[in-house]
């Protein structure tokens, strides 16, 4: 156990060098998500938040939205170190085979915390109002979905690595249907009747709703009570596959 | 006999592409004793890298077994990783890493701590000249910069058995240099046993003192490069003449003085191959002299490992390593 935890901080702070060394690289992951919200804000009806305010509404589903997007893609840092050998050189390493995996997968939760607090300091002077407790519980869920996301996108990478452009065809053919159908942009709630009926099935949905809750400071509900479980079925799924396939990369 | 550092019994890999098996590795028997220094030398496509990457733990055998530095690779993998370094046929660092950095997770990989990976680090920057780049992201680095790096990362845990699949490949010829130059000093400071694979003749010639010869996933010869030389392939003696008629008589006149020589006449040039024939070469031109067949030139060369192959397998490793497919960067399986 104890190799395990040292083992997944070396891969872990590894991963997590390039980014403390260069942050500006994180900063620039978050233009697409500051446009989004520049221009879709105007766009949105005010009655869409509980207390009116369409940010309240729009900036919890852009943190979530940010998130998605860097995470998803991560799975190609891998599959490049896959083609240039420098992954071969840490399967041949001691390394444990789940720590290959946890310790990348658990750095997304950085750039995560870092894009929040942009997106958040961002929005405050056009009148998001923070609640702290809440915000601060939203990234530990959203922490955990990110871990599991991260994981997903790792082993997609694994599967692909003979054919990098399967990796993105299937990440690209993913996201969106996942992004929109969780109410992210636009809410689903009028939508036609299997639209609603898939997006109940998206746990990305009850992610982007907890968020929602937790941002605008309604903690204890069972709204954030199903993103949480969500959140932690998507780790372990993920976390579940990616050991599994990283063990079977040498065999 | 030397303490034992591999053995191998009937160690084979097949993979299966389009539904067809690929016979990669076929009942590979190898010892390789403490302090020894080996290649394996084979065209493209021979099962060079598969057989590297079985004893290194990357790919599982079909059958056989392996016992590397003492642990079974199938049953102790990780007992086997901790105690062998490995310089791939790739890039071992990250791209977006800095040198020095990237030394430091390869130390704490092998479960040094922070202090002792710094110390480690710095030690090797030193030996292998990277101080220049050392604070420099992987990405900015020359081919022969990223080798000399790699060599450090493989050297991280001083391990006493290190392998190098195809370690010269890219390089340009002061960087070859450069490697071999490494690798002697390996041997004689630290009595390290090495394993590297390599389709250049002269690498394997110069480099090592036993030469594995692989071909089609079979070992064909295996002994000292000269020893291979002398048991597989003699001296060459090449003669030239200004005219065909006295390239003939010559070929009665050598055959008539060295018994088992094979001769080659083309016009007016006659090639002798034969052992020891760089101490008949003078005999042989007196010879000559006497019967009066004027010699214009000549040529004494000592034979290569390329004819030992030649006369191995009827193909040169030369030609098949112009003509084989380029090495394609290869991935775990
Ligand atoms: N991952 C793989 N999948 C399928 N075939 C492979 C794989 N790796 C190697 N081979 C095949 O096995 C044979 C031996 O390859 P390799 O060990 O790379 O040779 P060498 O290193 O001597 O050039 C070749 O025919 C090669 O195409
Ligand atoms: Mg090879």
């Amino acid at each position: 156990m104890s190799t395990f935890v040292s083992d997944t901080a070396t891969v872990f702070s590894r991963e997590l060098r390039p980014v403390l060394r260069n942050p500006f690289s994180v900063i620039f992951s978050m233009l697409q998500p500051l446009v989004f919200l520049a221009l879709f804000t105007p766009l949105l009806p005010d009655v869409l938040g509980s207390d009116g305010s369409a940010l309240q509404w729009f900036v919890p589903g852009i943190v979530v939205m940010s998130c998605l997007f860097g995470t998803s893609a991560t799975g190609s840092n891998l599959l490049f170190e896959i083609q240039t050998g420098s992954h071969e050189r840490m399967l041949v390493s001691p390394l444990g085979r789940p720590s290959l995996i946890v310790g990348r997968a658990l750095k997304e939760i950085v750039p995560m915390f870092v894009q929040t607090a942009i997106i958040v300091v961002a929005t405050i002077p056009f009148g998001f109002e923070l609640h702290l407790a809440g915000a601060l519980l939203g990234l530990v869920i959203l922490a955990v979905f990110c871990v599991g996301l991260g994981a997903l996108s790792y082993t997609l990478a694994l599967a692909s690595k003979n054919q990098e452009w399967m990796f993105w065809a299937v990440q690209q053919t993913l996201i969106f249907p996942l992004l929109l159908l969780a109410g992210m942009l636009l809410p689903v709630d009028n939508g036609p009747a299997w639209l609603r009926t898939a997006a109940d099935f998206n746990p990305l949905t009850y992610v982007v709703d907890a968020e929602r809750a937790l941002f605008n400071g309604e903690i204890l509900s069972g709204t954030v009570a199903g993103g949480a479980v969500a959140a932690v079925v998507v780790a372990a799924l993920g976390l579940l596959v990616g050991t599994r396939a990283m063990r079977r990369v040498s065999a | 006999m030397t303490e034992t550092m591999i053995r191998t019994s009937g160690l084979t890999r097949h993979f299966t592409v389009k539904k067809q098996t690929v016979e990669a590795v076929r009942g590979l028997d190898l010892h390789v004793g403490k302090g020894e220094l080996v290649a394996l030398l084979g065209p493209n496509g021979a099962g060079k890298s598969t057989t590297l990457r079985m004893l290194t733990t990357l790919l599982r055998p079909t059958a056989g077994t392996a016992e590397v530095a003492g642990h079974d690779v199938t049953a102790d993998p990780r007992a086997v990783r901790s105690a062998i370094g490995y310089i791939g046929q790739g890039n071992g660092a990250g791209h977006s890493q800095r040198v020095r950095d990237e030394l430091h997770s390869q130390g704490r990989a092998y479960g040094m701590n922070a202090a002792a990976a710094r110390t480690r680090a710095a030690e090797l920057i030193g030996s292998l000249d990277l101080e220049a780049f050392a604070d420099r992201v992987v990405s900015s680095l020359s081919g022969g910069q990223r080798r000399r790096l790699d060599i450090a990362m493989g050297l991280i845990h001083a391990p006493e058995l290190l392998f190098l699949d195809e370690p010269s490949t890219g390089l340009d010829p002061q960087n070859r240099a450069n490697l071999a130059e490494h690798v002697r000093r390996l041997r004689a400071e630290h009595g390290t046993t090495m394993v590297l694979t390599t389709h250049y003749l002269e690498e394997a010639d110069q480099l090592a003192e036993r030469v594995v010869v692989i071909d089609h996933g079979r070992v064909i010869a295996d002994d000292t490069p000269e020893r291979l030389k002398s048991a597989y392939a003699g001296d060459r003696i090449t003669l030239r003449f200004d005219h065909d008629r006295d390239a003939a008589r010559a070929r009665t006149c050598v055959l008539g003085i060295a018994d088992g020589a094979v001769t080659d006449l083309t016009g007016a040039t006659l090639q002798v191959r034969l052992d020891g024939g760089a101490e008949l070469a003078p005999k042989l031109l007196r010879a000559l002299d006497d019967t009066l067949v004027p010699v214009a030139a000549v040529e004494v060369a000592r034979p290569t490992l390329d004819d030992v192959f030649l006369n191995l397998t009827g193909r040169s490793l030369r030609e098949e390593a112009a003509t084989g497919s380029e090495q394609k960067l290869e991935i775990a399986a």
